[in-house]
């Protein structure tokens, strides 16, 4: 595998392997030196074209702890924002010598584009493009499932995960689906039916309309964040009846199964999808989940960067 | 185009209606049509093993000219054409300016007559600026030196239904008809490929089927009310063809038209993100494919007509949603169309005449082309190898532009020869 672009590409052992490689490096990162040599001499540019300020300092922060020389490349002031094209900017990235480029991008499919063309020989990794998917997220997101509910199984068989909100804008949820499935856990995808994708019928999951119907029934529950554009297109009447039927609060946080964790991609918008107690609950494993990401992106770049390019070449 | 014969004899060549006969030409008319003819004079076209029909026509073109030179002009997309076997093109009216005036329409006009391979038949804006507010100088186009019959906002949908009723009753005065665009602009804002499995897949914004059915839906009905003819532009869905077969049976003087990259190819291209196959209508799934092909074989959608769409190389070297809609149809429409439904047996060679000749020029109006071979009528032919296996190459078009989503297929046909008034204006093998 030279590249990240979806987890569709990935086995259910590549997969396997990312998440015990991260939780390899993240004993590294619980030591006081945190730092492996492992990519010293390596460029690795972070060429984001859309803002995204947690993602980009979590690969940043993972590629740093490798050793990487990392070149931010962000839109806001950048050539990006002055209308030049991917291609041109893939040259660009190519002339300067860039190993891999890490790209958040607002087109579905940009990442696929850069790693397709000719334009650019580096490892492309997606970290984020338009409702497309976001593989980081979604490994990030099984490392941390599989840590609190997975009780020493080396994947997610038999675990109840629901995905609530907006799932067709979401490119979190379509990582997710991918993934968790891939790992043998069940999905639910709870959401109004004006926020599911037409098409998601061949989807691996269930499909539910009724938040409070699937509570006492999973193990996990991952919130989505409702982007506020949403509110003008006419997908759900306003804001307040969008929390009432899939909002996390408190009644529905009390009626999930004892054990059962909260999860939430970030950034949250307080009070809308999750409320105060839910986000910040005993159950939450949020802040956990942004921890996570950084072993998880160490372990991306460690096995698509370090030495042999194949993941199976391993540790 | 060589001048140097004012005869040319097609020998040995097989007709539509499958007679094995010779074809002599004298001053750009059928001269006689019989098993064996000779003459010393002629220049001598060996159409052996060889289809010779009556020369395409395509009803639906963008030559981009004027306004947008660097994708395609008059002159390039008449090249293309008659590589493609066509001998009459119609000029889509959503060049820059629009095509809503008299002026512009006997421009494109005259540009056609001054490269002189084929026709070129300008088709007029339905509504000032393709805006689809006010109604453009309809009348005045008509009665230009173009003469245009065929009134279209492609590219935009003539959405409001009371200027669309108001058109479609203005060009009764002359016979005129309107070319729809169907698609319903508020169900597909932003869109970027065929809405379903793939999209959802995908993360690109769906294009319903839906947003075209409704306004075919819609217009067959106006058209009925009022009692005037229209034209439905690239049908894509089988809820469409459905609607059209129901329109027709009920009287509605309604035509349709089909794409060679409609016919060929599904959604199924877009998960490579390569915008070469992003399109408007889009590509939709493979049982709207087999809609449309036995649609075709039916008569239910009237003609094949390519909407040959040029775009320069970066309106498609970019990310898919930032990328131009549009591909290449001229230079192998003729190869396509055989593809799917001559060699799957849906239909034979009079069938692809018909859809590809007769009944586009009936449509356009263009009473000069879609004739029978038959002794004089003008000597518009298209001669056609059945089995002359070859790869698509887009470094190797004719096209100002390469945006062809064909590249690297193989086709069994190929055009050998097109003639346009008795003038050999494509021959296989030679350069233009």
């Amino acid at each position: 595998m030279k590249h990240l672009l979806s987890i569709a590409d990935i086995s259910r052992t590549d997969a396997i392997k990312i998440l015990d490689t991260a939780a390899e490096l993240a004993r590294v990162s619980d030591t006081p030196m945190k730092k492996l040599p492992t990519l010293r001499g390596r460029t690795i540019v972070n060429l984001f074209a859309e803002d995204s300020t947690r993602t980009r300092i979590s690969f940043e922060a993972a590629a740093k702890r490798l050793s990487a020389d990392v070149i931010n490349f962000s839109a806001k002031g950048s050539s990006v924002s002055k209308g030049e094209s991917l291609k041109d900017t893939a040259q660009t990235l190519q002339a300067m010598g860039a190993d891999a480029v890490i790209i958040r991008h607002g087109a579905s499919g940009a990442p696929a584009r850069l790693a397709a063309c000719e334009w650019m020989s580096g490892a492309v990794i997606n970290a984020g493009d338009g409702t497309h998917e976001h593989p980081s997220q979604a490994l990030l997101d099984a490392f941390t499932i599989r840590k609190h509910l997975s009780q020493g199984r080396e994947d997610l068989q038999g675990l109840r995960i629901a995905i609530v909100g907006d799932v067709l804008h979401s490119r979190v949820a379509r990582s997710n689906v991918l993934l968790l499935t891939k790992l043998g856990a069940h999905v639910t995808l709870v959401a109004p039916p004006t926020l599911l994708p037409v098409g998601v019928e061949s989807w691996p999951v269930s499909i539910s309309y009724d938040f409070d119907q699937v509570l006492d029934s999973i193990d996990a529950v991952m919130m989505l964040r409702v982007q506020q554009e949403r509110m003008s297109e006419l997908f759900f009447p306003n804001a307040r009846e969008y929390s009432r039927y899939f909002g996390l609060n408190t009644d529905r946080l009390n009626a999930l199964h004892p054990g059962a964790i909260v999860m939430h991609p970030g950034p949250m918008n307080r009070g809308l999808e999750i409320t105060a107690e839910s986000a910040d609950s005993a159950r939450s494993v949020i802040i956990e989940q942004v921890a996570n990401g950084v072993s998880v992106r160490m372990a991306i770049l460690y096995l698509l960067l370090a030495g042999d390019t194949s993941i199976e070449a391993g540790l | 185009m060589s001048n140097e014969s004012r005869k040319t004899l097609i020998k040995n060549g097989t007709l539509a209606d499958g007679r094995v006969c010779d074809v002599l030409i004298e001053d750009g008319v059928i001269h006689s049509v019989a098993p064996t003819l000779t003459d010393p004079e002629a220049f001598v076209f060996d159409a052996t093993s060889m289809i010779v029909m009556s020369g395409l026509v395509d009803l639906h073109t963008h030559l981009r000219e004027p306004g947008k030179e660097d994708s395609e002009t008059v002159l390039s997309g008449s090249r293309a054409g008659v590589k493609g076997g066509y001998v009459a093109l119609s000029a889509m009216a959503n060049t820059s300016p629009v095509a809503d005036t008299a002026g512009v329409v006997e421009q494109v006009f005259r540009l056609g007559k001054s490269a002189g391979l084929l026709d070129v038949f300008p088709i007029g804006a339905v509504t000032q600026g393709i805006e689809g507010k006010v109604l453009a100088e309809i009348g005045a186009m008509a009665d230009s030196f173009a003469q245009v019959r065929v009134f279209s906002d492609d590219g935009n949908c003539v959405s409001d239904p009371l200027v669309m009723r108001r058109a479609l009753e203005y060009v009764k005065k002359f016979g005129g008809v309107i070319a729809q665009h169907a698609q319903e602009p508020a169900l597909t804002l932003g869109s970027q490929m065929n809405e379903g499995i793939v999209s959802a897949t995908l993360g690109l914004k769906g294009w319903p089927a839906v947003a075209e059915e409704a306004i075919i839906a819609r217009d067959v009905l106006l058209a009925e009310h009022v009692g005037s003819r229209l034209h439905i532009c690239h049908l894509t869905t089988a809820g469409g063809v459905e609607i059209i077969r129901w329109a027709k049976a009920r009287g509605i003087d309604v035509t349709a038209e089909v794409t060679p990259h409609h016919l060929l190819l599904t959604d199924e291209s877009a998960r490579s993100y390569d915008p070469i196959f992003k399109v408007n209508p889009p590509l939709r799934t493979e049982s709207d494919v087999m809609a449309l092909r036995h649609g075709l074989a039916d008569g239910t959608i009237d003609i094949v007509a390519t909407d040959h769409a040029p775009h320069p190389g970066e309106s498609k070297e970019c990310e898919w949603q930032e990328a131009a809609f549009g591909m290449l149809g001229l230079e192998h429409a003729l190869s396509i169309v055989v593809a799917t439904m001559v060699e799957t047996g849906l239909l034979d060679w009079s069938g692809v005449q018909n859809r590809m000749s007769v009944a586009p020029a009936r449509i356009g109006g263009y009473s000069d082309h879609g004739r029978e071979i038959a002794v004089g009528a003008p000597a518009h032919l298209a001669v056609i190898n059945p089995k002359a296996p070859y790869r698509v190459d887009r470094d190797q078009l004719q096209s100002k532009s390469r945006n062809t989503p064909f590249h690297g297929m193989e086709f069994s046909a190929r055009v050998m020869a097109t003639f346009f008034h008795g003038q050999p204006v494509f021959q296989e093998g030679r350069s233009a």
